[in-house]
């Protein structure tokens, strides 16, 4: 064997060795010592990392999971009660059942039913929009429409509905993360209990105004109908707005009928077998009427509208009339 | 959502409500402007081959990244904002006018599709795409590329074959390299005002110092761009080289002819001013073009290339990030130690 | 004192130069009678909203206070005509939201009789130091040049502070407005004797008077009136935005750079902006809180751009008519300058304190351009009057890294607006630097707390 060869396998065994060497003291004195149940109970998460627990990822949960003495303030909303159960078994701790949420866009202002008084042009970004001014809309509390929800939701479980302009949520892909409900800046989506048999009702709008349908045709309007009607004290007013107590409500479902501009929504219940009373039908009925006319002629549309508007808007001020003369 | 009703109503957006009246688009075409007198005296020069290889340039440029950004990024091609204009003028610039029209289908497909597009489009190239083609061209096809038509061929106006001869920087390389005297070297060569003019051989666009230099003028009184760069790398280039020329004129050329030979000033004043791949404070620009005339001058020197333009512009890009990083404008009220 | 052929100063660093467009600079201030109805925002200044003191039905006169301040930042309110409140109510105002208001049905003109409306001159300064300050908080005066920072504030020199220099603003940087130029030239007399007052106040003895350029008459009216005034003097400044800035106003004048993070009473100046200083004359020597200011209504398509002396909380609609009613092609409503104004969406949103102008756009440059990649261009760089980094700081709040923008110091940013207007790419730079800020304010906020 050649001298060169020799001298080449010394020597990059002795760097090997000097090499591990080297690295195996250095791992000795910077090992940090953690409890190996942090690991167990990182096994048993989703690893979604969403921060939906209000921690910052699935290892610091499991940390606060771990240094917990019960876990009755800790809990995993993606994984929902299985995971806490199984987080539990390994932790020898309890933890109480809780109910599951799921988050509910709370307005109904789709293009339809608000008219735009006005045009964005800033970023495409919904809390640019709300520091500049109150929306597109007249109505200075609902969905700005630019999606901002939607970009914060890790599980696709939202969508913008291009006919409406709204987001939607799609139930069975909602953990109930809470992420949407601190992106958007307007706080219209809110987390409520998914309800027996996944029924729910809740008003479909957060305008504190007096008289929020001047804006909006399904905006509530503060009339406090829906309050008298229900037997079980589930609706209260902020302002000018009803906001139904899910803990309270029986589901009942007294207040959707009452409810003129039908700002109250039931999901997932049957068809009543009640006839609905009349003023429900009137009201559907104009609409319509009204959507008929639309189609009928087909340049009655948007941008006549909302030409209109702002003609009004110059007519009572006096405006047009001066140039014109 | 739809824009257009948007006329009817009031609109509604964060200040600033005015715009400066400019664009990309008018940026752009201001660069291929101050790049036409460089190319009519190299048609003056070299005769129709330099328009030929300039528009053949300009064309496949403009197609690959048509068609690049129509096929794999399924969007609109922004072929007219004149931002592949200048890529393949550019690229035109730095090739041989004798080059096979292939080679410049080549380069310029390497340029839009590896320097530019690979990278996510305009902006985000690190390198500059007229360069990445040249030196494709340079390291896979070194004979056509190191072919050079003589300047003032009399056969230039009929396209039949030119005769070839080296740069001045080769002949000086290889001679100093060959051991012969400096002052027979100078001999072989155009003076330094034939240099300056135009009337050297070289890539199409950079014999002719003085175009480049009136373009760049143009390109300084509309504001387009800024000195920092163009003064950086010149300036080094001439102190390193001045000083070596001081110590011992028979080994070292005079800075004067460093400045006016080769690449410099196409690589000074159009290739290491693009806006993409430079730095973006007058600081950072400094040391960006400081480290251009450093390594440019150690490659002419010393490297195996008699030019080395290219390669420091290329090397120098590598490093705006870190360069961005570090050397930040000078802030307003900033406190000394401290916050 | 003042010397004519001055040497002409400037801030150092950044800044672009927009298109003049002063189209109402030799137009006379006229006064807008009172209208039908006003309504008064109860939140005309940057801090707490004030409290009404008036109730549903109750007469008030001009003058009559109808909101008190609340908290330390905070402003009195006036009612600025006379008649009946009909409602306190929330209406859209120049933010774009609908805020608390007191509304007053306007019957006849009837002044508190304190108030001295003669155009008579008063000289002699007869309040003393600590009485001026209580006035001043009294007659609910605010910052006038658009920031609205209520002015008492600014006259209390914090302990261990120490003012030598008061600057006044006469700069008028944004494009098209012309209120403070006609204000300069109208009541010059009775701005300088505000300064006095002001410098009374603070017990300073050196006040510069910053005017841009482009207004020689200004400057020569006030700089013949100084000459009565030691003390008093006129720095005429290059044409170049935001001259107005306090920060770089007084870099340019004194040469003091204000620290980041820092007031200007951290250099020993305190700045108020011209508009201010006359409000304070009328409110010490003629016992007149502030229930008016001065509007331009101006534009490419305006029939008459006017200068008009408006009573707070009028709509912004009767301003338009006054100056030849609503271009027919008007795209966007502005209430401020380009630069730095908001655009309203309605035109029923009433003149606040800090109303500066209403700015009517036609459609054509209403609207932004489509927005392009950055080309890493350094334009916005290098028109950075504050020494930032605009592109990097956009980059950073869309990708939501925020604690990176304050370390590349977002809350150094004044929200000028250079950089967005510069981009040859027309990015939305500005936009979502202000979102930065916002967040990052939230941020250290809650570190503290």
């Amino acid at each position: 064997m050649s001298p060169i060869i020799i001298y080449t396998v010394i020597a990059l065994t002795s760097l090997g060795i000097v090499a591990a060497a080297i690295l195996f003291f250095v791992a000795k004195k910077f090992y940090v010592k953690e409890n190996p149940k942090i690991d167990e109970v990182e096994e048993a998460l989703p690893a979604t990392n969403c921060g939906g627990c209000g921690q910052p990822g699935c290892r610091a949960f499991a940390e606060a999971c771990v240094n917990a003495e019960d876990l009755s303030d800790l809990f995993c909303p993606v994984g929902g009660n299985e995971t806490m159960q199984n987080v539990a078994k390994i932790l020898g701790l309890e933890v109480e059942e809780r109910e599951p949420y799921i988050a509910v866009v709370r307005c109904n202002g789709s293009f339809e039913h608000r008219p735009r008084t006005s045009n964005y042009e800033g970023a495409p970004n919904c809390t640019i929009a709300a520091n500049l001014y109150g929306g597109e809309t007249g109505c200075t509390y609902g969905c700005l429409g630019l999606g901002e929800c939607v970009d914060a939701c890790d599980f696709d479980a939202m969508y913008m509905d291009e006919t409406t302009g709204l987001p939607v949520v799609i139930p069975d892909k909602c953990t109930a993360c809470n992420a949407c409900v601190t992106a958007c800046p307007k706080n219209i989506i809110e987390l409520r209990p998914k309800g027996k048999r996944d029924r729910r009702i809740f008003v479909s709008c957060i305008n504190e105004d007096r008289g929020g349908k001047r804006d909006c045709e399904v905006g509530c309007t503060g009339c406090t109908a829906c309050e008298k009607e229900c037997k079980f004290g589930a609706i209260s007013f902020i302002r000018h707005l009803a906001y139904i107590d899910p803990e309270k409500c029986r589901l009942c479902r007294k207040c959707v009928d009452v409810c003129k501009p039908g700002s109250i929504h039931e999901i997932n219940f049957p068809p009543k077998k009640k006839k609905p009373p009349k003023e429900k039908v009137a009201a559907k009925e104009k609409q319509i009427e009204k959507l008929e006319a639309e189609v009928e002629n087909p340049n009655v549309d948007k941008l006549v509208v909302e030409k209109k508007n702002i003609d009004v808007l110059k007519k009572s001020s006096g405006i047009s009339d001066d140039k014109d003369e | 959502m739809s824009v257009q009703t948007s006329s009817t109503l009031l609109t509604v957006s964060p200040s600033p409500h005015i715009h400066k009246e400019h664009s990309i688009t008018t940026m752009m075409y201001a660069v291929v402007y101050s790049l036409v007198p460089a190319l009519l005296m190299s048609v003056y020069v070299f005769g129709w081959s330099a328009i030929y290889v300039t528009f053949l340039a300009i064309a496949s440029c403009m197609f690959f990244e048509f068609a690049i950004s129509k096929y794999f990024f399924k969007q609109k091609a922004s072929v007219w904002d004149g931002s592949a204009i200048i890529t393949g003028v550019l690229l035109a610039f730095n090739l041989p006018a004798s080059i096979p029209w292939w080679a410049i289908v080549l380069g310029s497909l390497f340029a839009m599709g590896v320097g530019k597009m690979a990278f996510g489009g305009l902006g985000n190239n690190p390198f500059n795409p007229a360069l990445v083609g040249r030196v494709f061209l340079l390291i896979s096809f070194p004979v056509p590329m190191t072919q050079w038509p003589e300047a003032m061929n009399a056969n230039r106006w009929t396209m039949a074959d030119a005769t070839t001869g080296a740069t001045p920087l080769a002949v000086i390389k290889e001679g100093l390299d060959a051991g012969v005297p400096i002052s027979e070297l100078t001999a072989q060569i155009p003076g330094f005002f034939q240099l300056f003019t135009g009337m050297q051989g070289g890539c199409i666009g950079e014999v002719s110092g003085l175009a480049l230099v009136l373009g760049f003028l143009y390109l300084l009184y509309r504001k387009i761009t800024t000195w920092h760069i163009p003064v950086a790398v010149l300036g080094t280039i001439a102190l390193i080289t001045g000083v070596l020329w001081l110590i011992d004129p028979t080994q070292y050329m005079s800075p004067v002819f460093h400045l006016i030979t080769g690449g410099v000033l196409l690589g000074a004043l159009y290739m290491a001013t693009d806006y993409v791949t430079s730095p973006m404070t007058p600081k950072g620009m400094i040391i960006f073009g400081v480290g251009i005339g450093v390594i440019t001058v150690l490659i002419r020197l010393w490297g195996s290339y008699p030019e080395g333009v290219s390669f420091a512009i290329l090397i120098m890009n590598a490093a705006v990030p870190l360069i961005d990083r570090y050397f930040k404008p000078k802030r307003f009220g900033a406190v000394r130690n401290g916050k | 004192m003042s010397k004519s052929d001055q040497h002409i100063k400037t801030f150092p660093k950044g800044g672009v130069h927009p298109n003049d467009e002063k189209r109402s600079a030799n137009v006379p201030i006229s006064e807008l009678p009172p209208p039908k109805m006003v309504s008064i925002p109860l939140s005309q200044h940057i801090g707490a909203p004030s409290v009404p003191v008036v109730d549903k039905r109750d007469p008030v006169k001009v003058g009559q206070i109808i909101a008190k301040s609340k908290g330390l930042v905070s402003s009195n309110i006036h009612s600025s005509v006379s008649g009946t409140v009909t409602k306190i109510d929330y209406v859209l105002d120049s933010t774009g939201y609908k805020r608390q208001a007191v509304i007053i049905r306007v019957k006849d003109d009837e002044w508190e009789e304190s108030i001295d409306r003669s155009e008579t001159l008063v000289k002699d300064i007869a309040l003393e130091k600590d009485e001026i300050l209580k006035k001043v908080a009294e007659a609910g005066i605010v910052g006038l040049g658009g920031a609205t920072f209520p002015a008492h504030i600014k006259l209390n020199i914090p302990r261990g502070k120490k003012a030598d220099y008061l600057i006044l603003n006469g700069v008028e940087c944004e494009p098209y407005l012309t209120a403070d130029h006609r204000l300069m030239l109208e009541k010059g007399a009775e701005i300088i004797i505000g300064a006095k007052i002001l410098m009374k106040a603070l017990g300073v003895e050196k006040c510069v008077i910053g005017i841009e350029i482009n207004k020689p008459d200004a400057i020569a009216n006030l700089s013949e009136l100084c000459k009565e005034y030691p003390g008093i003097a006129v720095q005429p400044l290059k044409v170049q935005y935001p001259q107005g800035g306090e920060k770089q106003l007084i870099k340019a004048v004194l040469n003091r750079e204000v620290p980041s993070g820092g007031l200007p009473i951290d250099v020993g100046v305190v700045v108020h902006n011209v508009g201010t200083s006359f409000a304070v004359y009328e409110a010490i020597q003629k016992n007149k809180p502030l229930i008016e200011r001065i509007v331009t209504v101006t534009g490419k398509e305006v029939d008459k751009p006017v200068n008009l002396r408006v009573r707070i909380g009028t709509p912004v609609q009767d301003l338009i008519l006054a100056a030849g009613g609503l271009p027919d092609n008007t795209g966007k409503i502005i209430s401020g300058g380009p630069m730095m104004g908001k655009a309203l969406n309605s035109l029923e949103v009433p003149v606040a304190k800090g109303t500066s102008g209403i700015l009517l756009m036609p459609e054509e440059e209403a609207h932004r351009k489509a927005q392009q990649v950055c080309i890493r261009c350094g334009q916005c760089v290098s028109v950075c009057p504050m020494g930032l980094e605009p592109y990097l700081l956009m980059n950073e709040c869309e990708k939501e890294v925020f604690e990176r923008a304050e370390k590349d110091h977002i809350l150094d940013c004044i929200e000028c607006g250079s950089c967005a207007f510069v981009c040859p790419s027309n990015r939305a730079l500005l936009d979502y630097i202000r979102l930065g800020k916002r967040v990052v304010t939230t941020m250290r906020r809650e570190r503290v707390s």
